[in-house]
């Protein structure tokens, strides 16, 4: 705190702009918070938070396999992402187990299958790194990879917006004008994967689901109109990235937590104050005032 | 405007069968309705009734039998618009963040573009739509903030605007207020004189005499069909309801 005492607000926005490693955090934190508040409408509103839960924890034997065979660690995440909703799928399908105890149990096999795999392979993988992400420590290889991935979802949502709406809102209407539904959940499915590769380098493995699901969720609460609700979810995933990497930089915490954390308070706060839906109604509270 | 032969089928369902991995939902139900029809579907609840609804729409996948909709397999009346399913109202999720407007135009998506961009033409049918059901002051209200009767009329308008010529109703009149009853079979009328074929699931007996002119009773398979003065007699009704009087199911007032 005393850090803070002879900043002033300007040096707090630009003195670490002058590093620039800091500059590439911004902007690549930023690009994959975009992602994913976008896609986070999407699955809020289809009920997708588990699924969201199990794709990102399942992807990270792909990632130790592709760092270990020096492949895209991309690769090795988008296989096992898609892989694990595979398989979660199959199992619901074949035995009496209800579908969420299928979920837990598929997607903790597949990262226990990743820690193990890493105690193993005694690479340069830096195990804290994919559990936490390191926005900050983020190589030139990566960021093409980032940037390529983020322009591939962001194209495939932005073409499939409006029947992604609809597949999520009444699938059964979906199907009776033909529109292809099967392709939809696995175009759902694949933007999933890949945006919780990218997510994880931000926030790592562990809280990337929050990124998935928390911005979704704050719109929600803010919003009646399905394309506001992406607007909004997409500016506060973008404000909590900002605010969790200089918040980590002068105060020295770690990047992936503070960035879901300032999430997570954002999210409080249109709990708590949201116009129609919050708990204190700030409409009403005005209200009385006139 | 096409022209009707109201001779030919819209619906001939034979011998359809549909399990959920080995659990028999429906098995060896007939249905045949020419244009102008409206046929009632009755039956407790899991005898099959959304399930024959899923098999018409192609929702699900039939595991034995044949259908045709206008002499056609189920995918090619999927292309051609030709059948709308108007939702019950437990079937939607009513906080979705979506406008009355929104939801119309979905009925228009099939025969859009990828983009789902709507032309004049969409346009102008979601707006006679949205009028034909008198919702004309709600335009852009979210469905959350609507009635449940509300709600029911924008979906029976999704289905106009879609232009179909089969509808699909499932439980139109449950949870609805009175002025909305008096439109949707105000609708019906107008269906009918258009050649419309309706389908339409219910509880509710009095709907089935005042409005159907056939009447499918189910029970996993086809109990009665024909014509409602003939088939839906006291003893078939027992028989779908697995026993229950109909004097319980019609209640005091009839």
């Amino acid at each position: 705190m005393e850090l803070c005492s002879f900043l002033t607000l300007d040096s707090f926005i630009t003195d670490p702009l002058t590093h620039g490693f800091m500059r590439k955090a911004l902007l690549m934190s930023s690009l994959v918070a975009a992602v994913c508040g976008f896609l986070s409408s999407y699955l809020t509103l289809k009920g997708w938070a588990l699924m969201g839960d199990a794709v990102s924890h399942s992807v990270m034997p792909g990632v130790v396999v592709a760092y270990a065979l020096g492949l895209p660690f991309s690769l090795g995440a988008f296989i096992f992402g898609v892989g694990s909703v595979a398989l979660i799928g199959f199992i619901k399908q074949k035995s009496r187990v209800k579908e969420d105890t299928v979920i837990g149990l598929v997607f903790t096999g597949f990262f226990a299958l990743g820690v193990v795999l890493v105690s193993k392979i005694k690479s340069n993988i830096d195990l804290h790194s994919i559990l936490f992400g390191s926005p900050l420590g983020i190589s030139l290889s990566d960021v093409k990879q980032t940037i390529f991935i983020s322009l591939l979802v962001v194209i495939l949502l932005s073409i499939f917006r409006k029947d992604l709406m609809l597949y999520c809102f009444d699938p059964r209407h979906a199907k009776t004008v033909g529109i292809n539904v099967f392709f939809l959940h696995y175009l759902l499915l694949t933007c999933l994967s890949l945006a919780a590769v990218v997510g994880l380098q931000s926030v790592g493995i562990i809280l990337v689901v929050a990124m998935l699901i928390t911005p979704g969720a704050t719109a929600y609460l803010l919003t009646d109109k399905f394309d506001s609700m992406t607007v909004i979810s997409v500016l506060s995933a973008i404000i909590s990235s900002l605010i969790g990497i200089y918040v980590s930089f002068w105060f020295d915490l770690e990047t992936g937590g503070s960035i879901v954390l300032a999430q997570t308070f954002i999210f409080l706060f249109a709990f708590l104050f949201a116009p129609r839906y919050g708990i204190f109604k700030l409409k009403k509270l005005f209200a009385g005032y006139k | 405007m096409e022209t009707i032969n109201y001779q030919n089928f819209r619906i001939e369902a034979e011998n359809i069968c549909v399990d959920y991995n080995g659990k028999v939902a429906l098995y060896d139900a007939n249905l045949r309705l020419k244009p102008g029809q409206i046929c009632g579907l009755v039956g407790m609840n899991g005898a099959g009734k959304t399930t024959f609804f899923n098999a018409l729409t192609g929702f699900v996948n039939i595991s034995k039998g044949k259908i045709r909709i206008n002499g056609e397999s189920v995918r090619s009346a999927q292309k051609d618009q030709t059948i709308a399913y108007v939702p019950q109202n437990e079937g939607i999720d009513s906080q979705f963040p979506i406008s009355v407007w929104d939801v119309v135009m979905m009925g228009r998506y099939g025969s859009m573009n990828i983009f789902r961009s709507p032309r004049e033409s969409d346009v102008q049918a979601v707006k006679d739509a949205i009028e034909r059901v008198d919702l004309t002051d709600h335009l852009s209200t979210p469905i959350g903030n609507l009635s449940g009767g509300q709600r029911k009329r924008t979906f029976l308008a999704r289905a106009i605007a879609q232009r179909a010529s089969i509808l699909l109703l499932d439980e139109p009149f449950s949870g609805v207020d009175i002025r909305t009853e008096k439109l949707i079979s105000e609708l019906f009328i107008q269906f009918k004189n258009e050649g419309k074929t309706i389908l339409l699931s219910t509880h509710d007996m009095i709907h089935v005499r005042e409005f159907c002119d056939l009447v499918l009773l189910i029970n996993k398979t086809v109990v009665a069909y024909g014509e409602t003065s003939e088939v839906f007699t006291p003893e078939n009704i027992t028989t779908t309801f697995g026993g229950i009087s109909p004097d319980f199911l019609f209640g005091p007032e009839s």
